[in-house]
């Protein structure tokens, strides 16, 4: 297709980042909010208190007793346990394993429904960076095939960059607009390059047997239950019996796995809790390390006796599982979930100056209209990296705004997230290009500066009041404001202008060709760009 | 596409096009042989062999379609993968036909 194996990479870079570029985008912000979902998840919940222990028995008794009165023919039960950073009793119920998979937040003090405004917090933003609030299976598809194609595009990334150290250096901002976004997308890019070939990755691991069942086919004749089971990340588990039976009481049981077991308790749950074989398994968190394996144990439902526990996991489960606690860092202390953080917003910046770079490069001359394909790329641009933080921003603010008692109150939120999103890339469509990122970024901004304010005023809680609850969250909130505002002011700047040239948009192209005839092999990424357009 | 291509007519859009599909089930077609393969017949239990196998088979499909990207000819490219997939369905085959 082309000549040169560097070429047709770039080729292959260019394209394969930009038709997934829009959803990855989405992807990564959210993900790397979710880093911090406790947190987010803590402030959208002001009614409740952190730092309270609890009796995990009691609490596990409490969840019962609510799913008994609720859902006695439910086939499962999952108590999540209240814990210092997430005072709920969080129940799931399902009657049949394909769902619809029901839901509950409890008081850990009466096991009632809890008073707490209703809302979804940061775990809204962790499920859509997975799922994208479609059904689970699509979403999960959907965004497995974009973290494949972002894969590819970066090794083929790496391979159009014979110089990807020099590059790291390399940030000529003023020389011309398209040399500026090519530069910030490969210090982006390449500065953290491990973290992104390191994110992508350990994603696709996430739900590797789904995306790739056919080891499980070949060996297991797909039965997964059994491979969990014998790959120790489950203890055995039965079918019903098909008669009714009693439950025992947990409160013992949870005693009697926590001396076993020296990590949290996090969750009790019951299968089939009506059967006479009902089964019971706690479900610790998991032991200190990379590796994301919680050990169970599970027990008789009726008895109470012991009937197994998960053992040691061998070493090829045991780098997955790792592979999937580096993709989650709960092993990462304050300082190191920061830097992912970072990292993270360095990949979303990559494939935001990834996606304008592919405007820039391919700007019309003054007098030629842009194509349609040129207009549809820019308006997704504009919606999804100006239009995402919009939403961000309004779900904050929703959740602050909407009335506590409102009936499908964080329904709201969330239709209210997607609603600005969607307003800001309609409108984007009305303005002219330039004015409407300026304008987007400036609302994006003005409205993450709101968040703090609009928090204090209707909760009555501020970061000077000595409490200082939400010091990090308001902070946050604040610098990714000012962040947004100095985008806002970027774009409504002129153009960089090359050194010595008078027009306002030196078009790229008389450089490209000199850069051509000079070198008539490209000789680095951006030769390669150019000869492309060429 | 972005703007007028000279150049660039109907057998250059059926070429990317083949590209694409061939590098999509092509990569996806191999990374599942080869793990299915691999996990009947690597030398360790059961779990671990699955585990093993299904580890690596994402790298393989960005490889395989580097492959077809770098290619001279979408021929080429199906050629190699084909005869590829080829050798790794009869080894399953065989080892599946023994079971």
């Amino acid at each position: 297709m082309r000549q040169g194996f560097r070429q047709s990479m770039a080729w292959l870079h260019t394209w394969s980042g930009l038709v997934v570029g829009w959803v990855l985008f989405a992807v990564f912000v959210t993900g790397t909010a979710t880093y911090y979902r406790t947190e987010i998840t803590q402030w959208m919940r002001p009614e409740l208190q952190a730092g309270a222990t609890f009796d995990a028995g009691r609490a596990a008794d409490l969840g019962a007793d609510f799913l008994k009165a609720r859902a006695p023919d439910a086939v499962g039960w999952f108590i999540g346990l209240p814990q210092p950073d997430k005072p709920l009793i969080e129940v799931h119920w399902w009657k049949d394993l394909a769902g619809p998979f029901h839901h509950a937040l409890l008081d850990p003090a009466t096991g009632a429904p809890t008073a707490a405004r209703a809302t979804q917090g940061g775990d809204f933003l962790y499920r859509f960076h997975f799922e994208l609030n479609m059904p689970p299976l699509w979403g999960r598809w959907i965004v497995g095939i974009c973290a494949l194609i972002l894969l590819v595009s970066l090794v083929s990334g790496i391979i159009t960059h014979r110089r990807i150290f020099a590059d790291v250096f390399t940030f000529r901002r003023t020389k011309s607009a398209q040399r500026g976004w090519l530069d910030a997308h490969n210090v982006t890019g390449v500065l953290a390059l491990p973290f992104h070939l390191m994110i992508a990755y350990t994603g696709l691991v996430t739900f590797a047997l789904m995306y790739v069942p056919w080891g499980v086919t070949a060996a297991y004749k797909g039965d997964e239950i059994r491979f969990f089971v014998e790959a120790q990340l489950m203890p055995e588990v039965r079918a019903p019996a098909g008669k009714p039976g009693g439950l025992v009481s947990l409160s013992p049981l949870v005693a009697q796995a926590q001396g076993r077991v020296s990590e949290t308790l996090e969750h009790v749950a019951v299968y089939n809790p009506g059967d006479a074989a009902a089964t019971i398994v706690t479900i610790f968190e998991e032991p200190h390390g990379l590796a994301h394996l919680h050990p169970q144990i599970a027990f008789d439902g009726a008895s109470g006796a012991e009937l197994g526990a998960t053992g040691i996991a061998k070493a090829a489960t045991h780098i997955s599982a790792s592979f999937v606690g580096l993709h989650e860092a709960h092993f990462a202390g304050p300082w190191l979930k920061a830097l992912f953080f970072l990292c993270g917003l360095m990949g979303a910046a990559t494939i935001g100056t990834g996606l304008v770079l592919w405007t820039v490069a391919r700007l019309p001359k003054p007098a030629e209209r842009p194509g349609f394909g040129y207009r549809l790329v820019r308006a997704l641009n504009l919606g999804t990296v100006a239009g995402l933080p919009v939403g961000l921003a309004v779900y904050f603010l929703a959740n602050r705004l909407l009335p506590v008692g409102l009936e499908g109150r964080a329904e709201t939120e969330i239709r209210l997230f997607f609603g600005a999103w969607a307003c800001v890339a309609l409108a984007g469509l009305l303005r002219p290009h330039r004015a409407a990122w300026r304008e987007a970024f400036g609302l994006a901004s003005l409205l993450f500066l709101a968040v703090p304010l609009v928090s204090a005023a209707t909760t009555g809680q501020h970061p000077f009041d000595g409490a200082a609850r939400f010091l990090g969250f308001d902070a946050a909130m604040l610098a990714i404001g000012l962040l947004l505002a100095a985008a806002s002011y970027r774009a409504g700047a002129p153009r960089p202008r090359r050194a010595g040239a008078a027009e306002p948009r030196p078009a790229p192209r008389p450089a490209a060709h000199r850069a051509q005839a000079a070198v008539p092999q490209a000789r680095s990424a951006e030769g390669a760009e150019i000869r492309r357009r060429a | 596409m972005g703007q007028p291509q000279q150049g660039r007519g109907i057998a250059y859009r059926m070429g990317v096009a083949g590209r694409v599909l061939l590098a999509a089930l092509g990569g996806y077609g191999l990374a599942a042989l080869l793990t299915a393969l691999l996990s009947v017949t690597l030398p360790l239990p059961r779990s671990e062999a699955v585990a093993a196998a299904t580890l690596p088979s994402f790298a393989v499909m960005v490889a395989a379609a580097i492959f077809v990207f770098a290619s001279r000819s979408l021929a080429r490219a199906a050629l190699g993968l084909g005869a590829l997939c080829l050798l790794l369905g009869g080894g399953l085959w065989l080892v599946q036909g023994q079971a």
